[in-house]
């Protein structure tokens, strides 16, 4: 196949990964949606919403520990899954087989693409797109295996698909070869670790908001009953923080260490270094904030917050618009 | 103060002070306290974040001058203020250093007393057993056969296996804990940090860099007058410069063409700088390539590729035909395609004393249109000068001035045969023009590439790098061990041969894998009874 026709091919991956998705959200919503009337129906004082974290801290205390006590003995004349309306469980299983689907759909693209070009396809901002968008998809597929995210499908698949929207018009570059300084094994390392961490602090910032709004609403408004409790979405999103932020830092040094291979020295203030810096720190000071004394863990996932809003910043406005050493975007 | 109005007696106006007065060295360990504080250490870290911004946003003399003098002259009120307070130069302005240096004692501060606890930790025991294990958020227990002797010394085992450590206050129970490497690698964590800046400084101290545009053909050696910068450390000195040459016998460079979507066309594919490389005076000369992302490891400092452009070779010829400047001439890139300036100064003076001076562009891919004279590609595709001349004094007073511009205060600019309009001369290559009023003649000979060559030698990146990855694998240690404690008491059962184990887990911080730890040691238990 020649080039031409393997790039045409990525394309259509990517748009048939795009129309799978869209159906997977619609899965996801109707899920959803097909909990709220249920619920309101019977007008349960019960928090139904337990459901899925009862189910995780089943799965992982086993007959033990004091947590799984707590479940089994609620257990009893609420089976959780009985709660969940056929047709919605249904939506549900459906949107997350589509899920599945549109990940290996996103990731044969990226691979097409990269035959296409004969390299590692993250060498522009609409490959940096895709593949972010891939990892995220990644992220929430794999750790779906562990544990039922259905709750948070929507939450996922919508925001990927708005990024997917972006990388597909504004950010679209052709398929081109590499300019010198990216001709290096340090772009498979340090922008692929880099783009798997943005994945998953990409999903870890979902959680978060998913958290604040659930503690700032009341868990039992509107969808949000749908979701695990407070304390439960706020221990995740710690988790996916604390896999997120070491990947972060070794990008931090894989980029220093390509930084004096092709620029003469590890460290030049680069505006991307200057804010990849940043997002260091001030995840950092999340990590930290969730430890100290007198902080509430609200205020603290405000800074998860904050570093995911300086993601956002680095790869959309200073890639573009910043003048430094990793233009890149090739626009 | 008392807010009564009785007279005042000497002794209970003494009690009215209800704070005892702090002192010169009480202040200092309530500042101490204050800065060492966690709160404190997060403060200064998110000012940290919020301090490093402005560098992104403004231009830093240090990365780009001419941007920043460019920005600072645009912007007629606020550039001087932002210049003062450090605005162009944020990295190694003082409130910057001020934040990392206090957040730096604070970590210091922060990390020796926890790693004196950490120490004691490590060599002391697990704590008694709580009295009742039913309190702990996690707890179990079972009946297995067995004395509760035997019980108990299989419990060690089991947590043993599971990288307990184990130590038994009284005969019916057992303390165990494990996850010391946790607070290991969080103290290492933050004490690599210190060693990632030691390391910088270290190569701020020792380090140096030069840079050079070294046109094909030319040879530089490594002294420090032959380059056209040098920055060096406050502890270098030139003098100790390892004496290699090199000279850079061909440039290649190739440029997108095949595709023509936007932000490519023209777009660099490959440079490659070939050179002859001599390690010291009398040693033979090896075949080197110089690449971007494959730089020359000379064995004192290492060779960068990364610039080039071209170097049009320019002939001044005066009214008799004597060669007055000729010489490959880099002009520097201002665009993705190569439109170039640059400036000749004929140092040597002309007719009544005075002295000629060229201006202007090269341009690889020549276009004029009513953008003016620029360059389409950057290749060598229609190469062209476009140039104007000036007559006068080219260094008026002595001054300091780029290569690659004319300080034309000193000077006029000449004007074209009839003299209605100011001389613009387009010149291919091969091609000569000859000055009006017989000034001599202007030829453009060809093109050579040059190279941007930057020689660098940080002696702290080693260290650097080491802590680095140290603070790495510290990361990662603090953020998956957990520490645990777990309580083990047996009791003999109600029959005989039969002995009830109780079990409680403590985690430092809530853990939710708690329960699989007390299930794995009872598995484990149960598993050696066979």
């Amino acid at each position: 196949m020649t080039h031409e026709t393997l790039a045409s091919y990525s394309n259509l991956s990517l748009y048939s990964a795009m129309a799978v998705l869209t159906l997977s959200m619609l899965g996801y919503a109707g899920y959803l949606a097909g909990l709220l009337p249920a619920r309101e129906r019977r007008g349960e004082s019960v928090d139904t919403a337990e459901a899925p974290e009862r189910e995780l801290v089943a799965a992982g205390g086993g007959p033990v520990g004091g947590g799984s006590a707590a479940a089994a003995a609620a257990a009893p004349g609420s089976d959780s899954e009985g709660e969940v309306p056929l047709r919605a469980r249904k939506a549900g299983g459906v949107a997350h087989m589509f899920a599945i689907l549109g990940t290996v759909l996103l990731f044969v693209s990226a691979a097409l693409r990269g035959g296409s070009v004969e390299r590692w396809p993250l060498g522009n901002m609409f490959e940096f797109g895709v593949a972010a968008a891939l990892f995220t998809m990644v992220v929430f597929v794999g750790w779906g295996v562990r544990r039922d995210l259905t709750w948070l499908g929507l939450f996922v698949v919508a925001p990927v698909l708005i990024l997917l929207g972006l990388a597909n018009t504004v950010w679209y570059t052709e398929a081109a070869e590499l300019m010198p300084s990216l001709k290096s094994v340090w772009l498979i390392i340090h922008v692929t670790v880099a783009t798997i961490s943005v994945g998953l602090f990409a999903v870890g910032f979902i959680v978060a908001l998913l958290y604040l709004a659930k503690d700032r609403f009341g868990a039992d408004r509107g969808i949000l009953r749908a979701l695990p409790s407070e304390k439960s979405l706020e221990r995740l999103t710690y988790g996916l923080h604390i896999v997120a932020f070491p990947l972060w830092t070794f990008t931090l040094i894989a980029g220093a260490i390509w930084a004096r291979q092709a620029w003469g020295s590890y460290w030049n203030w680069d505006p991307k270094e200057v804010w990849t810096f940043i997002i260091w720190v001030v995840y950092a000071a999340y990590l930290h904030a969730r430890v100290t004394r007198g902080w509430r863990r609200q205020s603290a996932s405000w800074v998860a917050v904050a570093g995911f809003v300086c993601i956002i910043v680095n790869y959309a406005v200073v890639n573009v618009y910043f003048v430094g050493q990793h233009s890149y975007s090739g626009l | 103060m008392s807010l009564s109005t009785q007279p005042k007696d000497p002794r209970t106006e003494r009690d009215d002070i209800t704070q005892p007065s702090l002192g010169p060295v009480g202040l200092l360990r309530f500042a101490w306290r204050q800065l060492t504080s966690m709160r404190t250490a997060l403060f200064l870290l998110l000012l940290l974040a919020v301090a490093a911004l402005p560098g992104s946003i403004f231009p830093q003399r240090s990365i780009d001058a001419v941007r920043t003098a460019d920005w600072i002259a645009r912007h007629e009120t606020a550039g001087p203020w932002l210049d003062k307070l450090g605005f162009f130069e944020v990295y190694a302005s003082p409130w910057f250093a001020a934040i990392y240096l206090l957040l730096l004692v604070s970590l210091v501060g922060c990390v020796l007393p926890r790693s004196k606890v950490h120490w004691k930790a490590m060599r002391s025991q697990p704590p008694r057993a709580p009295k009742r294990l039913e309190r702990l958020a996690a707890h179990d227990s079972v009946t297995v056969d067995g004395t509760p002797d035997e019980v108990l010394e299989r419990v060690r085992g089991a947590l043993k296996d599971g990288r307990f450590r184990t130590h038994s206050h009284d005969a019916s129970t057992v303390s165990a804990e494990k996850g010391y490497l946790k607070e290991t690698g969080n103290l290492f964590f933050h004490l690599a940090l210190i060693g990632v800046i030691l390391g910088m400084a270290g190569g701020h101290l020792f380090g140096w860099k030069a840079d050079i545009i070294l046109p094909v053909g030319e040879s530089m050696a490594n002294v420090a007058a032959r380059y056209d910068t040098l920055n060096t450390g406050p502890l270098v000195d030139p003098a100790d410069f390892t004496p290699f040459t090199m000279k850079l016998t061909r440039f290649d460079a190739e440029f997108e063409s095949d595709v023509k979507g936007k932000g490519q066309f023209g777009s660099p594919r490959d440079f490659t700088a070939h050179v002859d490389f001599t390690k010291e005076p009398g040693a033979k000369v090896e075949k080197k390539v110089i690449r971007v992302n494959g730089p020359l490891e000379t064995g004192g400092g290492t060779a960068f590729l990364l610039g080039n452009g071209y170097a049009p070779k320019i002939t001044v010829k005066d009214a008799q035909g004597n060669v007055t400047y000729s010489d490959a001439t880099p002009f520097l890139a201002q665009d993705n395609n190569y439109t170039s300036v640059g400036a000749v100064k004929v140092a040597g003076a002309g007719p009544a004393g005075k002295q000629l001076g060229f201006a202007g562009l090269f341009l690889p891919t020549a276009v004029l249109d009513e953008q003016g004279p620029h360059s389409v590609f950057p290749d060598l595709l229609e190469p062209a000068l476009a140039l104007s001349a000036f007559e006068g004094t080219l260094f008026p007073g002595g001054r300091p001035q780029s290569v690659y511009s004319l300080d034309t205060e000193g000077m006029t600019q000449l004007k074209n045969k009839e003299g209605t309009d100011l001389l613009r001369i387009w010149l291919k290559p091969g091609e000569t023009y000859t000055l009006p009023g017989g000034q001599g003649s202007i030829t453009f000979d060809g093109v050579e590439r040059f190279a941007g060559i930057s020689v660098r030698n940080d002696p702290g990146k080693e260290l650097t790098l080491v802590a680095a990855l140290v603070a790495l694998l510290g990361l990662i240690l603090s953020l998956t061990i957990r520490r645990r404690r777990v309580f083990v008491r047996v009791v003999p059962a109600q029959e005989e041969g039969r002995t009830v184990v109780s079990i409680g887990g403590l985690a430092k911080d809530d853990d939710e894998g708690m329960g699989d730890e007390l299930e794995d040691v009872l598995t484990r238990l149960k598993e050696r009874r066979t």
